[in-house]
């Protein structure tokens, strides 16, 4: 739930980054804060073990200027894609405003795909959210590799409600920018009209 | 969560006078979904969004935690550094207090202290439920600032 301070004129919004494990959730917050101007951007924060791979979440705070005089703040969070991390996902959804759904295109990992979004909508469900009615942005990442699925049939079987999709190479940051902008447009829009 | 200009204030008031009657370093208030709510004391020490981010990640885990072994909450946390300490609490069952405090005062008065600030932020959480909640029902009362916003304000804010 977007967090309005009317005080001190804030808008904060939580986004968070979904998707199966090692599909580039939090290469995408990466590079997002790779090319963030320092005063644009917060501290990067990485729960991570040893071995790299997220354990509990990655946090990003982005400061994207003001609208209407209200200073915007996205809170970026990436969620572990592990099968077995489940609880620590579904408290991360826990007041989400948008998501973002990091699917690998490699054809092996399609089914990793499904069952991560299977276990989305579960997840979001159990926060009393509905996946129809959240800001919802689908990127399919790693296109650069021969093992690519062709978007189509990727489409057909990931697209969940005609999201707006991208197709992205994240460490490159091909389509990362895209698919913020377009899970934060939504989010906006939806304040506008509440 | 909508805050409110005038409980603002008050949980401003609130936390700065738990701040001085516990001799704590800085304290803060923050939305269980991991935003900054209001602070006082030696607050620019740290990083308010981090902490908020962690904290509330924290809580997160070890409600989940308590959930498993069929409580309902472990409504205090406390964290022992070796200089610093952290003393965490749930407020009206949505916020979260966090008091970082060290040699100055002592687990037992930042409890005490903490005790009676939660029955008064308790409060103001509740008017602003309240101002929330006929503001979603009337609708009228006060005007979103939001409702005016244009496709260019969004564009505009990623044009960089």
């Amino acid at each position: 739930m977007t967090f309005i301070n009317y005080a001190a004129k804030e808008i904060n919004c939580k986004i968070v980054y979904y998707g199966p494990g090692l599909g580039g959730k939090t290469t995408n917050l990466q590079y997002i804060y790779n090319k963030t101007a320092p005063d644009r951007k917060g501290k990067m924060i990485s729960l991570a073990t040893e071995a790299d791979r997220t354990l509990f979440f990655d946090f990003l705070p982005l400061d994207l200027g003001s609208i209407r005089g209200f200073t915007t703040r996205f809170h970026l969070y990436t969620v572990p894609g592990q099968v077995f991390y489940d609880a620590s996902r579904k408290l991360i959804l826990k007041g989400v405003d948008g998501v973002v759904f990091v699917a690998d295109s490699q054809r092996e990992r399609m089914e990793a795909n499904v069952e991560s979004i299977r276990n989305l909508e579960a997840n979001l469900q159990d926060h009393g959210f509905d996946l129809l009615n959240v800001p919802f942005a689908l990127q399919f990442n790693k296109r650069d590799l021969n093992n690519a699925m062709p978007i189509e049939e990727m489409y057909r079987m990931l697209n969940y409600k005609r999201e707006p999709t991208f197709e992205a190479v994240a460490p490159q940051g091909v389509g990362v920018f895209d698919t913020l902008k377009a899970v934060a447009k939504q989010i906006l829009v939806e304040l506008r009209q509440r | 969560m909508e805050v409110f200009e005038a409980e603002f204030r008050q949980l401003e008031e609130a936390l700065r006078r738990l701040r001085h009657d516990s001799n704590a370093k800085a304290v803060f208030l923050i939305d269980k979904n991991g935003q900054h709510i209001a602070a006082a004391g030696e607050t620019e020490d740290f990083d308010s969004t981090s902490l908020a981010s962690l904290t509330a990640g924290n809580v997160a885990a070890t409600d989940g935690l308590a959930k498993l072994i069929g409580e309902r909450e472990f409504s205090v946390l406390f964290h022992e550094g070796q200089r610093d300490h952290i003393h965490i609490s749930i407020v009206a069952r949505r916020a979260i207090l966090l008091v970082i405090f060290d040699e100055r005062s002592s687990l037992g008065l930042v409890r005490l202290r903490v005790k009676r600030a939660s029955a008064e932020l308790e409060k103001v959480f509740d008017t602003m439920t309240e101002k929330s909640t006929r503001g979603g029902a009337d609708g009228a009362a006060e005007p979103s600032p939001f409702s005016e916003i244009t496709d260019e304000d969004i564009d505009a804010l990623f044009s960089e």
